[in-house]
């Protein structure tokens, strides 16, 4: 009746971008520098909304043809200049022998609207006769046709498979936060079973749009204070400042990366997931349950915990439960790089990886008071995430 | 002793319940009787507008009250689901296993923008930075939630009880087949005895249907609904958007047995490629959509002298079918004189995220009854496509394994392995 016995998954290539810059150097360096190191806020574009874009990328080097480029829209080419990164740092890009038997799983929300298109529709809506007409007739006026393919969410797989040549499987996930967690937790559990040796897995997100501002806006979740570390907003109503990440890992069977003699950068030993209610405790309870399934293997003293907090209240409650009894360092990464909804946990995984291979974690984040200093040898980090609305997960990030 | 093992030594995963909705109604008789006759579901659509559109037909699910997208996919997939745990014999909000939910991504959709920019005040000019007043101005909350890709799945865990995070799926018109190989992939590392599949989609609104039409890829034959969607026929236009759910309950073979359960079928493969020539088009030499076919074969552990019948993606439009033709007859070679294919998308229309987990059910319902439902509208045959279409009349034969393909925009290609219960 036995399964195989679990292969051991490394994490053997990185792909990360945010505001801090384009690769785990940079965002070392960054969360180790002074405020204007980590600090990469944009707080006028979309006043009184503020965003913390990602650094400007020189496209060309990820994604070569100017077709491609122009195919998509920003989340997506956000997606695949990482995803790019991350088989570089693999060193699988353009091994196409590899490339054809590489499973991919990507994370994905959609959208990107044509903000002139979506305004003027709504101006005439407003005084039309006959409104149904009238939207008919603007769509098949005004609609670019190509708008559709930024608009799927299955079309950052998509441009992945064109443009890097990824095609031994192709899935999205979606669903916010969770879809994050469970992006990596499926690739993790089939490169355990045996159902591939090697896997790309990841998510894009971009903040710079109003659409995906408009959605945290509806539940008057978007933080509009001056800038504070995630913890601290609670206490002033809570909310989030959104972030563009991409952020893509390469999962590799052990075997299968030495024979190819790759180079770990650290190994990832669990992924687990769940969704609850959020009433009754269910969501403190299922955090101390997997949180239990981990903590008989963590070393003491050795660990960081690298948290995907919001910054929203209800969330970062449900969070402070686990952490404050635990009593665990933590790095709350959304402070500075912000909340990148699907790309959050992709992300938090990757900058895990960076503070286990170093043997450090980096300064309490964006100087946060509520973060605790960590002077000893990282050898562990769980990264944790509680969703804004749904979805409670964990990962086991070692050092090797 | 039946096998609980497969050729590879994995648990054999078993269908024992399922469920479908789809413009021709609701449940598998209604669908089934309707299917075998010959019968579409297309029509005129009445749900919005036509004026100013070029395509005004559609098999949309009329018979289901719904608020917006999401709502009419997370009704359509309870009727689905619920018919498919009850047919399994589980109790509703009691599933013994994760949900692997396919559904389109979700949006705001105009009444919602309008709400909003109502909020703002403005009536002239609006902008972006009006519509985030609007937002501020008022408690979007529900909407807010209910426009969450999370939302769907978590009123279905809800409903069925299902265990840990629901995972929702979108390959484009692979969904659905994507959603079940993820299920048999979970039960296959011993994750769990039992998973609940289902797809769904409700998307078909204003947008969708532009956003379609732009790309011209839907039938323009609107004096004709019934006779849109001709797959493989020499005269085929484009697909016909449509709407429904598709749902099955898949187990371990021994947990199944374990508790009794009636076995409908089994999956025993599953196979993908992924295409990396185009965003909407094939591979021009078809080779994805081989390696997809042949890699669910392999995986079954089957040749192609073993398959009956095809259930194709035959989605009508000029691309796919030569595309899907291209495919079979370089995986079946010879065999393919003998083996029938046929597509109910002839007359349910592409269901798009749900098409695949539809056609699952009626291809295992094939497999069940022994009648193969036709492929309507098939008035004239494309030379360059030598198929046995089962055209337009449905054909009592013996089939005991099937394939079922999806093929979907972003280079998705699934295919799927089913077969009767070994005896």
């Amino acid at each position: 009746m036995a399964i195989a016995r679990e292969r051991e998954a490394w994490i053997t290539g990185i792909g990360l971008v945010s505001a801090l810059g384009e690769g785990l150097d940079a965002h070392w360096t960054a969360l180790n520098g002074d405020r204007d190191a980590w600090l990469k806020l944009d707080s006028t574009t979309y006043a009184p909304y503020q965003v913390h874009p990602a650094v400007p990328l020189d496209l060309a080097k990820q994604i070569p043809d100017r077709g491609d480029r122009r195919q998509m829209e920003g989340w997506q080419r956000l997606g695949t200049y990482a995803a790019g990164l991350a088989l570089d740092n693999a060193g699988v890009k353009g091994a196409d022998d590899i490339l054809k038997r590489m499973h991919m799983i990507v994370a994905a929300g959609g959208g990107e609207r044509d903000y002139a298109v979506d305004g003027q529709v709504l101006s005439g809506l407003a005084g039309a006769n006959e409104p149904g007409k009238f939207l008919n007739e603007r769509l098949m006026n005004d609609l670019r046709p190509t708008l559709f393919l930024a608009q799927l969410s299955n079309l950052l797989a998509g441009n992945i498979s064109i443009v890097h040549g990824v095609v031994g499987s192709s899935r999205t996930f979606m669903g916010e936060e969770m879809a994050g967690v469970d992006a990596v937790r499926v690739a993790l559990n089939r490169c355990h079973a045996g159902q591939g040796d090697i896997f790309l897995v990841g998510g894009a997100y971009s903040a710079e749009r109003p659409d995906t501002i408009l959605y945290f806006e509806l539940g008057h979740m978007n933080w509009t204070k001056p800038w504070a570390p995630v913890w601290e907003r609670p206490k002033d109503g809570g909310g989030t400042i959104l972030g563009s990440v991409g952020a893509f890992l390469v999962i590799e069977a052990r075997e299968h990366a030495e024979a190819r003699g790759a180079t770990p950068i650290a190994r990832l030993s669990k992924v687990s997931s769940d969704r609850t209610r959020r009433k009754d405790g269910d969501a403190e309870h299922t955090l101390a349950v997997q949180w239990n399934e981990i903590s008989p293997g963590l070393i003491p003293g050795a660990t960081v915990v690298v948290s995907g907090a919001t910054g929203v209240s209800e969330a970062v409650a449900i969070e402070r439960d686990i952490l404050d009894q635990r009593r665990v360092p933590t790095r709350a990464t959304g402070s500075v790089i912000g909340h990148s909804v699907e790309a959050t946990f992709p992300a938090n995984v990757a900058l895990a990886a960076m503070m286990v291979q170093r043997g450090e974690a980096v300064p309490p984040v964006g100087g946060s008071k509520d973060e605790a200093k960590m002077a000893r040898k990282v050898k562990q980090a769980v990264v944790t995430s509680v969703g804004h609305w749904r979805g409670e997960g964990m990962a086991l990030v070692e050092a090797i | 002793m039946t096998q609980m093992k497969d050729r590879h030594g994995r648990p054999v995963v078993v269908v024992t319940g399922m469920g479908v909705v789809t413009s021709l109604g609701q449940g598998k008789q209604e669908n089934w009787a309707k299917l075998t006759a010959g019968q579409s579901g297309i029509h005129t659509i009445t749900r919005f507008p036509i004026e100013g559109l070029r395509t005004t037909i559609a098999g949309t699910v009329d018979f289901v009250p719904f608020e917006n997208a999401p709502d009419l996919t997370t009704k359509m997939a309870a009727l689905a689901g619920d018919e498919a745990v009850a047919e399994a014999g589980i109790a509703l909000g009691a599933f013994p296993g994760p949900l692997f939910l396919g559904m389109p991504p979700v949006e705001l959709e105009w009444p919602q923008r309008q709400a909003i920019a109502a909020a703002s005040g403005k009536t002239a000019d609006i902008t972006y930075t009006d519509i985030l007043k609007g937002a501020a101005a008022k408690d979007f909350s529900a909407m807010q939630t209910r426009f969450l890709f999370g939302s769907v799945s978590d009123q279905l865990a809800d409903r069925f009880g299902t265990k840990g995070a629901p995972i929702s799926i979108s390959t484009a018109c692979a969904t659905g087949a994507t959603a079940i190989q993820l299920a048999v992939e979970a039960i296959r590392r011993g994750e769990t005895g039992a998973a609940l599949v289902v797809s769904a989609d409700g998307s078909a609104n204003q947008e969708s249907l532009v956003r379609f039409s732009l790309l011209s890829a839907l039938s323009t034959r609107n004096d004709d609904p019934t006779g849109a969607a001709r797959p493989f026929s020499k005269d085929r236009d484009g697909f016909v958007m449509a709407e429904g759910a598709g749902a099955l309950v898949l187990e371990s073979y021994e947990h199944a047995k374990a508790r009794g359960a009636t076995i409908l079928g089994v999956v025993e493969g599953c196979g993908e490629m992924a295409d990396s020539f185009h965003r909407t088009r094939s591979s021009p030499d078809g080779a994805p959509i081989i390696g997809c076919i042949q890699n669910a074969l392999e995986d079954a552990g089957v040749t192609p002298a073993d398959v009956q019948y095809v259930n194709a993606h035959g989605t009508s439009t000029p691309e796919n079918d030569k595309m899907e033709y291209v495919g079979l007859a370089a995986v079946f070679g010879e065999h393919l004189a003998g083996i029938a294919v046929s597509s109910n998308k002839s007359m349910i229309g592409h269901t798009l995220s749900a098409a695949g987990a539809i056609e699952a059910v009626f291809t295992l319902m094939t497999i069940n009854s022994g009648v193969i439902p036709p492929t309507i509208n098939h008035t004239e045959a494309d030379p360059a496509i030598k198929l046995d279409l089962v055209p337009n009349t449905a054909r009592k034969a013996k089939v005991t394994r099937a394939i079922s393909s999806s093929f979907g925009f972003g280079g998705q290609n699934v295919c799927l392995v089913l077969a009767a219960e070994p005896t």
